[in-house]
């Protein structure tokens, strides 16, 4: 019924068609049927081809991968071996280590670049002077290579580097030269610091499109009111921005796990595997080891654990003002 | 009036204070990169670090492009991030065709397919992708390249340029179908030219992503002449002693393109990111 519905539908806004196209000798009504089936899979095709084959269907493969003893060389055969490569993530201290590290960046990263960049769309929300350059300066390392920027930031915390220099020799705030690459938590902290350095100006971005529609009049009133900065901002301007707020926070989240290329080349995982997040440990079982099933292990928890963050989130976050409930 | 103006020099002048030590914090850390690109190797870690370089040199400038085919490098990204773009476009403005002025059968199946393609991130499928490419022949290949930057921008590009086709008002395409215009040459003649901006977009971000991309790139490309920009550079990155002078050179030379293409461009990059945002 409801495919009928749909196929009629269709034909209204193709009505029109009588007379065009080849087959003259068949009946009007005929010959539109088919053009109208078919010609939006012509366009689809392609395109959803090409997809189905290189991003669907490895996500069916990944989660069928990670159940074997899986064999890249040439004619070897992979064995299955049920939940193995599951049962040696769970006994693997270097994955609980990456799994606690990925949180630790994502905790670090995630907060830094909401509020930071919240904070700079509220300066830069109203039309000044500047607006239109500070705006870009803040975006432009959102648009340069990981690549370039994660080396940029190991030359900077180096340690004779320029971190180093302002802490020590110009601030005094640490006693000597911090080797920041060389220690766990040290090297966190500096490739959180670009991670929260980089991401800045995306979450600015969004929160100043959403800022540019809450209307001016709410806050305005407010305003007369006489409720002072920090209320207005709650009561008017947060619930406003919130389903940007939503859509910031859970990208940055997914987005945080994902954090791959800055860990690669700022530490490579080391020293010892002591740096090693989610996606470069995948990154080593899979190309360095050989262990493409418990490469595919790791990459179907990461993913299973980004969704299932995802879908609280959004849950939880959904509900705040719906509830009434000020954040 | 003096009260008010007074009030206003009293928010103004705190705001602007703290929005040039934010754009500082974003900016240096550039400027400092393109000062150690004009260092010799002895000056890149001194201690107090030199702001300015001196003596200024260009050697690491030319050094970094005649060193291991850099030129060929460059026009190997040029190439790879060119033709990804061109196939990612045609493909998904098709699609994104298809699914915005047509109802069938499937269509909200498919098109939810693809949104959650848009949520699964590239590397999570690196693994597979890269058995993948094994089979069909495309490792070490600027085939390989291309076939997968196009798969894993198709996505995104059909929902940004659906969205856009939605909005053009139906009255024009009737108008063409009664002249009896095929859906092929609506599309051609009518939809694409009215979607110039958002094809805009979706080519900037396509190409810089075809253009910074480096996991999958390091993973199946091994031949030293087919390197990518991104390859070539974390390749300066010594094992003991980095050479950073000549790293930056050859940073400067591949983000410089894309601080150009930004600054050009910079509404079409507002208008992607806040397509995503609005509908997401």
């Amino acid at each position: 019924m409801p495919l009928t519905a749909t196929v009629a539908h269709a034909r209204d806004a193709r009505g029109r068609r009588a007379g065009v196209g080849p087959a003259t000798h068949a009946g009007p009504t005929r010959r539109r049927r088919p053009r109208v089936r078919f010609t939006p899979y012509l366009f689809i095709a392609p395109g959803f081809a090409l997809f189905a084959l290189l991003i669907a269907y490895p996500m069916v493969r990944a989660f069928q991968m990670s159940f074997y003893d899986w064999q890249i060389v040439q004619g070897a055969a992979s064995k299955f071996t049920g939940l193995d490569n599951y049962v040696k993530a769970y006994h693997d201290p270097i994955f609980w280590r990456a799994l606690v590290n990925s949180g630790a960046y994502m905790a670090l990263t995630v907060p830094a670049q909401v509020a930071l960049g919240l904070a700079v769309a509220m300066l830069l929300k109203a039309k000044a002077p500047g607006r239109a350059l500070f705006r870009a300066l803040f975006y432009l390392p959102v648009v340069t290579s990981w690549v370039v920027v994660s080396l940029l930031f190991q030359y900077l915390f180096a340690d004779s580097g320029l971190v180093n220099y302002g802490l020590h020799d110009v601030l005094h705030i640490t006693a000597h030269n911090t080797s920041w690459l060389s220690g766990r938590w040290t090297a966190l902290f500096a490739i959180a610091a670009l991670g929260t350095w980089k991401g800045i100006g995306w979450s600015m971005m969004i929160f100043l499109a959403a800022l540019q529609a809450v209307p001016r009049e709410l806050e305005e009133s407010a305003a007369v009111d006489g409720a002072n900065t920090w209320r207005r901002f709650r009561a008017v301007t947060l619930p406003a921005i919130w389903p940007a707020m939503v859509f910031v926070t859970v990208m940055l989240v997914i987005g945080g796990f994902n954090v791959f290329i800055s860990v690669l080349l700022m530490t490579g995982g080391g020293p010892a595997d002591q740096t090693q997040v989610l996606l470069t440990y995948m990154y080593k079982q899979a190309f360095t080891n050989l262990d493409f099933g418990y490469g595919s292990a790791i990459a179907i928890v990461l993913t299973a654990l980004v969704f299932v963050l995802s879908v609280v989130q959004m849950r939880i976050m959904r509900r705040t003002f719906d509830d009434g409930v000020a954040p | 009036m003096t009260t008010a103006s007074v009030a206003r020099v009293r928010v103004a002048v705190p705001r602007y204070v703290v929005l040039i030590v934010g754009a500082a914090i974003m900016v240096i850390p550039f400027l400092y990169m393109l000062s150690t690109s004009f260092k010799a190797q002895q000056y890149v870690l001194t201690t107090p670090p030199q702001f300015i370089p001196h003596p200024v040199t260009a050697s690491n400038y030319t050094a970094a492009w005649q060193s291991n085919h850099f030129g060929r490098y460059f026009l190997n990204s040029v190439v790879v991030a060119v033709v990804s773009t061109a196939l990612s476009l045609l493909l998904s403005s098709m699609m994104a065709f298809g699914f915005a002025r047509f109802r069938f059968a499937g269509r909200e199946l498919l098109f939810r397919l693809l949104l959650l393609g848009l949520m699964i991130p590239a590397m999570m499928l690196i693994i597979p992708q890269f058995v993948l490419a094994k089979y069909l022949g495309l490792l070490d290949s600027y085939g390989g390249l291309v076939v997968f930057y196009v798969g894993s921008s198709l996505a995104l590009n059909t929902f940004l340029l659906r969205g856009f086709f939605e909005s053009i008002p139906m009255e024009l395409e009737q108008a063409m179908e009664i002249d009896g215009a095929r859906a092929v040459t609506r599309y051609f003649r009518l939809i694409l030219p009215l979607s110039k901006p958002v094809l805009a977009t979706a080519t900037i971000f396509t190409f810089l992503a075809s253009w910074d991309e480096f996991a999958w790139a390091l993973t199946i490309i091994n031949s030293p002449e087919k390197r990518t920009l991104p390859l070539a550079i974390q390749l300066f990155q010594g094992q003991n002693q980095t050479l950073w002078g000549l790293v930056f050179a050859a940073s400067a030379i591949a983000v410089i393109p894309v601080l150009v293409i930004f600054l050009i461009f910079q509404r079409y990059f507002v208008q992607g990111l806040t397509a995503g945002a609005l509908k997401g």
